[in-house]
């Protein structure tokens, strides 16, 4: 009995230096994290005015107003919250694929494999941030890259073969899409350098046992390939899957981002900017919840 | 000698084998090889396309204006200078900026990691009441755009109160807005850059590491936190210099929170932003050309400005590539 209450003594001591741990967690949570964020929601159903003198600010409850606006009024939100979250679907989709691929390469054994890799994880700090689209930033910049592409149309490999599989006449709208993935591929590269490195860290746990044995019971490495390997990393599509996601919701050369910041800043709508930040952020969340589902019932967990 | 011979008797009776194996050794010898070659092509073109940006800004930036329309001129500049450099760093303050930049990465990416550690050992280790409650938040954490707070945080700090103490001290609520603090502030809370994600990292390479370590420890009369600092962290080395270095290169180059609370203050990103905005106004006001800087002109010194951000960063990762790497994938990051 005395025994007892004295584990529970301890138990109680670890719960408590726990929560001393994740203390900093917790205050931060609540201050920078919680207040704003019902704040902000509670902004996005009021209009909000500024009084001149510093004096802080007035919140005009106005309902679903905000809303209604982004929606029905707006020129433009519709069409780019169903563009942005189209493309943020083929782009995680293409990182996904590329990723996966690209992993599998640099997994196995070749001269100079350690350079390659480096080059790889290079957009990891080369795609973040400010850097990202900074050409794109410029308009004059990225109407004179406009110019320079149409005029280089001719001498074009990838638009050439764009002619010849249009003309084969099937599927054109699927095609299309895999042209813009295509010709964005450089998109696609420098936006899968954690990705590719958590596929690594998965395909590495890989036993060889199981190649061997797979091998030796006549597979062939195709096989194996999407009998073994593909089992055995499906816990990290999840979790790449949701990365990809997340990455490209916060990039800086995101319209809607761009859209948010503009109301915040050029117009002081500080009401309508948050309205319009959280229906992307619902709608993110949304897919994001949906999908895992989705991916998380046919994950295969060996152990 | 005898292994050569050995070869030789091996690649000597190749023919056979491949006769009795029915053709099958050769058939898989030449697609081993064709896969190889296709893997060079591969991984070259593909490496090529992530340098070749980079590649060209470099060639870029040690041109004159008058190659930037010259045809002949694509790669190797005809009149080399370093003029460009000058200018894009007198134009962006480089030397205060680097220095500003460099402190700031530094004791934010510090403050975060050595909070984000503690948090991520306390899930790791600890069963504690509400555990998943907060672990859901660290993933809401990772999720939540920061850009959905924005302006609440902006408003929030530009009034700053703890529950009206400050305003029954000092009469009025304090506008941190301009100054460095609230960041600092938010970093101490886990609630800077992409810290859910370190929180998280840091969290599975705890659980990793066996808990006999721990239980000896404890036998042996440590404390939680003694056990913690003397036991646990350096086990962790790998993993927290990682979340270091992308802490610090993310801080480096961050463009929002920079812009939400050090507007004032000059970092090398919120300088590059407005960098051809500056060389503009360079042209006009001082050169007194009314036109402006061209656009070819002001591609090029934009060009420089990002190889100068980014080269204290490509030298940072040339020698820390292993902890960038090597560390993340030992992790097993699983869900």
């Amino acid at each position: 009995m005395k025994k007892h209450k004295k584990l529970a003594g301890l138990q109680k001591r670890k719960a408590i230096s726990g929560y001393l741990f994740i203390l900093p967690f917790i205050i931060g949570f609540l201050m920078f994290m919680l207040v704003p964020l019902f704040r902000s929601l509670y902004m996005s159903f009021c209009e909000v005015i500024f009084r001149p003198a510093g004096g802080g600010n007035d919140y005009n409850f106005l309902g679903l107003t905000n809303y209604i606006r982004a929606f029905t009024v707006d020129l433009d939100f519709n069409r780019l919250l169903v563009e942005e979250i189209t493309q943020m679907f083929y782009n995680s989709l293409a990182v996904m694929v590329f990723s996966f691929f690209v992993a599998l390469i640099l997994n196995q054994k070749f001269k100079g494999r350690a350079l390659v890799r480096a080059v790889f994880f290079l957009p990891v700090i080369l795609s973040s941030g400010v850097l990202l689209g900074i050409e794109t930033d410029n308009q004059l910049i990225s109407s004179v890259m406009d110019m320079v592409e149409e005029s280089n149309t001719n001498a074009n490999i990838s638009i050439a073969i764009q002619e010849i599989l249009r003309t084969a006449g099937v599927g054109t709208r699927a095609f299309q899409q895999v042209f813009d993935i295509v010709d964005g591929i450089y998109d696609v590269a420098i936006s899968s350098g954690i990705q590719i490195i958590i596929f690594l860290s998965g395909l590495q746990t890989i036993s060889e046992s199981m190649y061997e044995a797979a091998s030796i019971e006549g597979c062939t490495s195709w096989e194996s390939l999407w009998k073994i390997t593909f089992p055995m990393v499906s816990p990290l599509l999840l979790v790449n899957w949701i990365y990809s996601i997340v990455d490209y919701c916060m990039r800086n050369n995101n319209q809607i981002i761009t859209k948010i910041n503009d109301q915040m800043i050029l117009f002081m709508d500080y009401g309508f900017a948050s309205a319009i930040a959280w229906t992307y952020f619902l709608v993110v969340i949304l897919i994001i919840g949906v999908t895992s589902f989705l991916i998380s019932k046919g994950v295969y967990y060996y152990d | 000698m005898t292994k050569q011979k050995n070869v030789r008797k091996l690649q000597g009776d190749f023919w056979e084998r491949n006769r009795k194996s029915g053709g099958y050794l050769l058939k898989k010898r030449i697609s081993s090889a064709a896969y190889k070659i296709v893997r060079v092509f591969l991984l070259f073109g593909m490496c090529f396309l992530i340098l070749q940006p980079l590649l060209t800004k470099i060639a870029v930036s040690f041109m004159a204006e008058k190659d930037l329309y010259n045809p002949i001129v694509i790669t190797i500049p005809e009149n080399f200078t370093t003029a460009n450099y000058r200018l894009a760093s007198e134009l962006m303050g480089y030397g205060q900026a680097l220095w500003n930049t460099l402190r700031t990465s530094v004791l934010v990416a510090l403050l975060q990691i050595a909070m984000c550690t503690l948090v991520g050992y306390g899930f790791a280790r600890f069963n504690f009441p509400l555990k998943k409650f907060w672990f859901g938040c660290v993933i809401l954490l990772i999720v939540v755009p920061p850009q959905t707070i924005s302006s609440s945080l902006y408003l929030y700090f530009r009034h700053f109160d703890i529950f009206g103490i400050i305003k029954a001290i000092r009469g009025t609520d304090l506008n941190l807005q301009t100054s460095q603090i609230p960041y600092y502030m938010m970093s101490a809370g886990c609630m800077g850059l992409k810290n859910g994600l370190y929180i998280y990292m840091i969290r599975q390479y705890f659980r990793n590491i066996p808990k006999d370590l721990e239980e000896a420890a404890y036998v042996d009369g440590c404390g939680t936190l003694r056990t913690f600092v003397r036991i646990m962290l350096p086990d962790a080395k790998p993993i927290i210099t990682s979340c270091f270095l992308f802490s610090f290169v993310w801080q480096w180059t961050d463009n929002f929170y920079t812009k939400l609370f050090m507007g004032n203050m000059p970092l090398l990103a919120s300088k590059l932003t407005t960098l051809v905005d500056e060389l503009n106004a360079y042209v006009i006001n001082t050169l007194k050309n009314a036109g402006g800087a061209s656009i070819g002109y002001g591609n090029c010194i934009l060009s420089t400005g990002t190889l100068m951000v980014i080269v204290p960063l490509l030298v940072l990762y040339l020698f820390a590539q292993k902890g960038f790497v090597e560390s993340l994938s030992s992790t097993g990051i699983k869900m």
